[in-house]
């Protein structure tokens, strides 16, 4: 009896520092990075970088396997922010191909079935049951995600217009002037 | 009067002789005016008539909007025929609201509002007026009038400075104001001092205008608190900063305004606006031009309706002598180039200015062979070269060190530099670049935002009706165990 009580405790003693000391030194490292990246994403779920949310794609950028400019709602300001916080260089000439884009109502074709609205991760869209809907163009990130649900396809992305507050003085052509 | 001095500057040519001689004339009404509704620093105005109807001269057309804005009026009599886009004034080219006009031909004054004496009103009922007459800076800052005088009345200002400086080459327009419209000019003053209370006020007039400063000096002898100040010319002394160091010795801090300092400067051009805005109520709907540059062939000063074509204008002058290279809008060394004659006249025109080959003088850009001349001409204090080639590595950041904002992009660094580097071109660039980016920032900022609220108001939805289902279900067992009871 006693020989047994003795044995148990000591191999669950034991045992216990065993489990303790393994769970230290075979911790799974979660990089602190990608919390602090996955805060830097505009957490709209959008899924235009073709992983299925925020937290899922600033993983992949911190191993490495996607660009910093995966995110186009983050656009030019994401990728800059990210270069310098995981110190890349960052090639700006992947996002030049982008467009930046905003959703828009076409009024002739809205049946007011409010899918858009539902499906909307920034509340851009205001509208009621058989009522004209209509997209808050400052509020829009340009995800797309309306456009997949819209059933007349009434919602299209269109590419922002220029207006003089947007218009931008080019960067002169660096020619001879590099120094 | 002990002047003090700015450090850098340049002596660009005045070529101020061609048109200073000549009488301003008045242009005649044009067929059609384009009115845009963003004249001005700040938002843009908001229109409240309706195509077709009929308006009168002075009447407004948009009303403003916000903190920061200025109304827009009819320049004339005639009929509202569009509200809806024409291009801008601006090297973009880009469209902007406009109200176009049809002329009538009558140019019949809307009935303005006079005050008995403009001498008994309330520093703010001042204000108001000045607001509701949509007068913005007319040296092309176009700074809303009446948020200057507000802002005054709100700090004490000890010193109202009348910026008579007009440091730009060619343009003369400011100069033969103060010859031709002395009387309406010193009014104006008066209600400004009427408004501020100032202790000092001061009319500064480069010295390269003797007949300005004599006309004015001979004005004024019946006031003596206001005092005509002859200052050297040197380029850019028209810049309301370097007018303060100038005339005060006190230098306007990087992140503040003048009237921090105790001073407020209204440009020559503005004051006579208040003046008509004030005494006779009229609204700002004409201003005069300079049509110089040695593409045209007969250069002088214009009063143009506020609207007008710079085809129509630069026809009432005679034309081009010859195709001018490039065209300004502004003066040669702050102005914008303009990409076509088809854009309207707004209140900040100072010059409509065609330039030759010659004078342009376009030489191929060589590389930085740091020589500081941008440094010593530099009237802001910066160092130019080392912002233009942060700039180019984009090091935006290592550019704001070296005083990007701090940048008037008065063009003395390009000017004087000896490789024709576009350095204003460059400073431009970082600003509006700086500006998307702290735009984009703000819309990710508010994205994230909406995104939580909407993550918050989804959960309450669902913790809501899985509280409705709960309530359903005890009320379900109640039924049942009162049934079986």
């Amino acid at each position: 009896m006693f020989a047994a009580v003795v044995s148990l405790t000591v191999l669950g003693i034991s045992l216990g520092f065993g489990l303790g000391y393994a769970a230290r030194i075979l911790k799974v490292e979660v990089s602190p990075i990608i919390e602090e990246v996955s805060a830097m994403m505009p957490g709209s779920q959008c899924g235009q970088c073709g992983y299925p949310g925020c937290r899922p794609a600033a993983e992949a950028i911190v191993r490495g396997d996607a660009p910093i400019t995966i995110c186009p709602p983050g656009g030019r300001a994401l990728a800059e922010d990210l270069a310098s916080k995981l110190g890349v260089a960052v090639n700006l000439s992947d996002l030049a191909d982008h467009v930046p884009m905003l959703a828009r109502v076409n009024e002739a074709t809205c049946i007011g079935c409010t899918r858009c609205f539902k499906s909307c991760p920034t509340d851009a869209i205001v509208g009621a049951p058989k009522q004209l809907h209509l997209v808050i163009q400052d509020a829009c990130t340009g995800c797309g995600a309306c456009v997949d649900v819209c059933p007349t396809e009434c919602l299209q992305l269109h590419p922002i217009k220029e207006t003089l507050r947007t218009w931008k003085w080019t960067k002169p052509e660096a020619g001879l002037a590099a120094a | 009067m002990k002047l003090f001095h700015f450090r850098g500057g340049v002596h660009p040519e005045a070529n101020k002789h061609h048109t200073a001689h000549k009488t301003i004339r008045v242009m005649p009404m044009p067929k059609m005016l384009y009115v845009p509704l963003q004249q001005h620093v700040g938002a843009a105005a908001e229109p409240q008539v309706e195509i077709g109807q009929h308006v009168l001269k002075g009447q407004l057309l948009a009303h403003s909007q916000g903190n920061i804005s200025a109304p827009v009026h009819a320049p004339t009599s005639g009929t509202v025929v569009a509200i809806g886009e024409f291009s801008a004034p601006h090297p973009s080219g880009l469209p902007v609201r406009t109200i176009t006009i049809e002329a009538d031909g009558e140019d019949r004054w809307i009935e303005c509002n006079t005050p008995a004496d403009p001498f008994e009103l309330d520093p703010a009922e001042i204000s108001t007026r000045v607001g509701a007459a949509g007068v913005v800076g007319m040296g092309g800052a176009t700074f809303p009038a009446a948020v200057k005088l507000r802002l005054g009345m709100r700090s004490d200002i000890h010193t109202f400075i009348v910026n008579g400086g007009e440091c730009e080459p060619y343009l003369t327009c400011d100069d033969r104001l103060m010859r031709e419209r002395s009387i309406e000019l010193i009014d104006g003053i008066r209600i400004v001092m009427r408004a501020l209370q100032p202790k000092n006020t001061y009319i500064a007039i480069e010295d390269n205008k003797p007949e300005a400063i004599a006309i004015l000096t001979e004005a004024c002898q019946p006031y003596d608190n206001i005092t005509v100040v002859p200052v050297p010319a040197q380029y850019p002394m028209g810049s309301a900063q370097h007018m303060i160091t100038t005339i005060t010795g006190v230098e306007v801090p990087a992140d503040g305004r003048s009237a921090d300092v105790g001073v407020l400067v209204h440009n020559v051009g503005t004051v006579v606006a208040i003046h008509k805005a004030v005494r006779h109520g009229q609204a700002l709907i004409s201003r005069i031009v300079t049509v110089g540059g040695g593409a045209m062939t007969e250069p002088q000063n214009v009063e143009v309706p506020i609207g007008a074509l710079l085809s129509d204008v630069i026809e009432f002058c005679g034309g081009f002598k010859e195709k001018p290279a490039r065209l300004v809008m502004g003066g040669p060394m702050m102005g914008l180039v303009m990409p076509s004659l088809d854009v309207p006249v707004v209140k900040g025109t100072s010059g409509i200015i065609g330039l030759t080959l010659d004078e342009i003088t376009p030489k191929p850009t060589m590389p930085c062979i740091r020589c500081a001349s941008c440094v010593d001409a530099c009237p802001s204090g910066l160092v130019p070269l080392e912002m233009a080639s942060n700039i180019r590595s984009g090091e935006l950041e290592g550019a704001i060190k070296f005083g990007l904002v701090d940048c008037i992009a008065c063009g003395c660094c390009a000017y004087v530099c000896p490789s024709q580097i576009p350095l204003v071109q460059y400073f431009n660039y970082a600003k509006d670049e700086l500006a998307a980016q702290q735009r984009a920032k703000h819309k990710a900022e508010e994205t994230r935002k909406l995104v939580e609220t909407r993550k918050q108001r989804l959960d309450a939805e669902i913790a809501a009706r899985a509280a409705a289902a709960a309530a359903r279900k005890a009320a379900k067992a109640q039924k049942a165990s009162e049934a079986s009871a």
